[in-house]
Parts: structure tokens; sequence; C-alpha cells
């Protein structure tokens, strides 16, 4: 259909022509559009507290007691279950992120501007492995790391970018893809190329060796430093594609542990949800599948742009990471989401695959149409509050997300 | 229509088998050393018809 094919040609100009750039970081509360005090923006499409997962409550009472607007866990969770806090889904206040996805005034921010379109998009900085919020870990340890995010490391990091002028994240990714990343589950690459990129200018914007010393070992030590930086850039780069009539591409894929939510240019901000799978996986030491919780996170962002599971090939490491199979079974994923893409990206190629670009622009009637729904790589949380990580694994998108997103789609056109 | 001489040569002689959809019934002849190419096929739509109509219309 003529209308579809132009709105799509337009949709993959601009994600191609998307030119992302991290350029500071700061306090949440003075740059994310719409963020109050007492108001938690969360990952995922939107959801009530009565029908949130174990992490994400466990997560909402951590950064409660983190903010100061409650003295304990109890006391937090009464408040959260009585709507004492507002919620609301990152994706709504042009922010993403990782699993629980906490938003909330005092915290750090990534910022990625995409210079092509000039608009702007937030994460929080990624807090290392183990026990930690994103995935509902809540006790001292997690606050006192977050403290020290908020005090030392963002605005370090914060000072550096500003001196340096932002560090252009489009060669990063494409280093990235050619040293073994796919930029969801293994970011050990690029989380190095960060490092080697900022190191300079925070040394010489501190004004303290002890924390500049911390700050860098901090970065150093995290292989996944560099997620919540392509989570910014992806979603810098597709909110331009947002509201192109009769576009059938993706321009979110989200998770809130409970529902899977995408959504489409042709169709604007509605989400089309169905609840979220359970993911496949390995398990670290003394966890098995009955402590996981099901997928959670706004990270699927980077498979919208075509890398995570669409980048497996990228990454054969990563493959036996999550439990998908052998090294050589890698570039079968990239090959399979191929076929739900409008293309490739010229500027993001695997060169184990001949310099294949990575499958880019999700097509809602190709995912139908062929039955294969998109790969995401993903880590996985103990289902009970306050645990942490336990795995990571593979899962998929629900198809009946993307046939509602069709449905909707014909109904605007007129199709019938 | 096939001979019974034909029948007699297929199930006489060595098979090579293309497979097209469920893939189980590759996976037991290659367990059987059968050689055997699986073509990984679901139905438009996953078999709903009036999906499947809806997409022929919007150009798939």
């Amino acid at each position: 259909m003529d209308i579809i094919e132009k709105a799509n040609e337009e949709a993959i100009r601009r994600m191609l022509g998307a030119e992302p750039v991290l350029i500071n970081v700061v306090p949440a509360g003075e740059i994310v559009p719409n963020l109050q005090d007492k108001m938690i923006l969360h990952a995922g499409p939107p959801i009530e507290w009565g029908r949130m997962c174990g992490p994400m409550q466990g997560a909402i009472a951590g950064i409660t007691v983190f903010e100061g607007w409650a003295n304990d866990l109890n006391q937090a969770f009464t408040m959260a279950a009585s709507g004492d806090i507002a919620f609301d889904a990152n994706h709504h206040h042009d922010a993403v992120g990782p699993m629980t996805g906490m938003t909330t005034v005092s915290q750090p921010m990534l910022v990625v501007e995409n210079k092509t379109t000039g608009n702007r998009a937030y994460c929080a900085i990624n807090e290392g492995l183990g026990k930690v919020m994103r995935f509902g870990g809540n006790d001292a340890e997690v606050l006192n790391r977050l403290a020290w995010i908020r005090d030392v490391l963002g605005p370090a990091m914060g000072k550096a970018l500003r001196d340096m002028g932002g560090i252009e994240l489009k060669p990063l990714i494409a280093r990235g893809l050619s040293m073994g990343d796919e930029m969801h589950q293994r970011n050990v690459a690029c989380s190095g190329l960060v490092l080697r990129a900022i190191a300079a200018a925070m040394a010489k914007t501190s004004d303290d060796g002890t924390e500049l010393s911390e700050a860098l070992d901090f970065i150093s030590a995290n292989d996944q430093f560099h997620l919540n930086i392509a989570m910014a850039m992806g979603k810098a780069i597709m909110d331009p594609v947002r509201d192109i009539d009769g576009s059938s591409i993706v321009t979110a894929m989200s998770r809130n542990g409970t529902d899977f939510g995408i959504r489409v240019s042709g169709t604007g901000d509605e989400w089309f949800t169905a609840p979220v799978e359970m993911p496949e996986g390995l398990y670290f030491a003394g966890y098995t599948e009955a402590d996981a919780n099901p997928d959670m996170g706004d990270s699927t962002i980077v498979e919208t742009i075509g890398l995570g599971g669409f980048a497996m090939g990228a990454s054969p490491a990563v493959a036996g990471f999550v439990g998908a199979g052998a090294a050589s079974e890698a570039a079968n994923y990239t090959h399979r989401m191929s076929e739900i893409c409008a293309t490739e990206n010229p500027e993001w190629t695997i060169p184990s695959m001949d310099y294949l670009g990575v499958p880019t622009g999700i097509d809602v009637r190709l995912v139908v149409d062929s039955g294969i729904a998109p790969t995401i790589n993903t880590g996985i949380a103990h289902r009970e509050p306050g645990i942490g990580q336990v795995g990571a694994g593979v899962v998929r998108a629900p198809m009946a997300c993307f046939e509602q997103a069709v449905r909707r789609l014909a109904e605007k056109l007129g199709i019938s | 229509m096939e001979s019974d001489k034909d029948n007699a040569s297929l199930l006489g002689g060595k098979l090579s088998v293309i497979n097209v959809g469920l893939d189980k019934f590759a996976t037991e002849l290659a367990d059987h050393d059968v050689p055997v190419v699986h073509l990984d096929w679901k139905p438009p739509a996953g078999g709903d018809p009036k999906l499947a109509a809806l997409l022929s219309k919007m150009g798939t």
C-alpha cells in the first residue's frame, strides 16, 4: 500500500539520519519534562500499584525512602498503596529506565541529544550488577550506592561531558559492534570506549583525586555501564519517528513486569499491550526458573533500533551468556530479525556476517504476517522485592501486541 | 497419478527430504540419519483469515 510504504520510508530516513550525542548529566528534577516531587516514573506501559510485580513494588519502596518521602520501607509501601505517590511511564516523559526503571527528581540523568532533530532523551546511570534497584533491590547498600551516584559520579560526568562537548554515539556503537557487543546484555566494549572517551575530561574537571579515582573505578568495573547510554540514545533516535501517518514502524517496545507494550508510528502514542512473557535463560548459582520474575524494563528500546537480540550475530559470546544456544546460532537470530524489519543500517554493521547492517525498523505487518516475534536479550530479576538479578536470557515480544497494532493501523487508514 | 513402480522406487531408494512447517518431522528424520532440510514456515497471520486479509490489503 503506497501510503504505508511512503510513511515507512520517512520513518527509516529519520532513524538512519539521527545523530545522537551524550551531552550532559543533570538531576532529573531539572530536566525531565513534567516530573514532580513525590512522582515516580517506571519502566513499561502505564500500570497501577496493585498490578505491579514484586521487584517493581520493591524498587518503588526503595526509591521512596531514597528521596526522603518515607522513613523506611514499610512506610513507603503504605504510601505507595494509598495513592500518596504518583506513577507514570518513563516513555511519557522523554525518558527510559532499565528493568524497574525508577526515575525520580534527585537522580542524575544521562542526556542524549539527537543533533539532527534537536530532541533530547534521558536515562539514569547504570548501577552495576547484582543487588541493585533496577532489579528491585532496596536495602542500605543499594540506597548508599544511589546516593554516591547522585552526589559524586553524576556531577563528575556532567562536568566532563560539558567540558569536552559530548560523546558522539553513532561511531561508538559501530566500533562496539565490531568488538563483540550487541549493547543489551553485552556492553563490555562500549563501556570501555566510553571510559576511554571521558576519562581525560573527568580528570581535567575534577578537584578531588579520591572521588575521581572512585568514579573511574566504578565505570571500569561495570561491564554494563554503557547500557543506559544506549537506551537514552535509542529513545532519542525513536521519538522523532512518532506520529508519521500511515507508518507501520514500531517506535517503542517496553515492559513493566506485568504487561509488554509497543507503540507504532502511525498510531501515535497509543500503547498496544499483552501479558509479558517469561525469559528463557541461564541462572546464577543458587537460583532457578522458579525464582524468576516475568520480563521487565524499557531496555527493549535497543532492540527497537536494531541492537540487542537483533544484533546477536555481532556477539556470539552473548548467545552463550543468555542461553540462546551455540555461538554459531547467533547469526541466525539476526537473520530472523531481518525478516521483520524494513531495512538494514549501513552504518552499524556486523563484520563476521560479511558486514551485514543490523536489522532496522520493525514493521508490525511483517511481524504478524511471518509469525516471527522480536527477540530480546534480557536480564532476569528475582520475583520477590529486594533480592535483585538472578540470571539472563532471551524473551520474545508477545504477538498479540503486534496484532492489535495492525488492526488499529488498518482502522486509521480506513481498511476493513 | 504415480505408478506402483514410482512408489516402489521412492520407498526403496535413499530419501532426501524438504520439510515445511512443523520442525518435529525434520528432527525425527534427522535422528534416523535421513538427509533433511527444514523450512521454517507458518501460515500468514497465524492462520487468522481476517487478519491475513487485512495484511494483504496493507501491502504484505
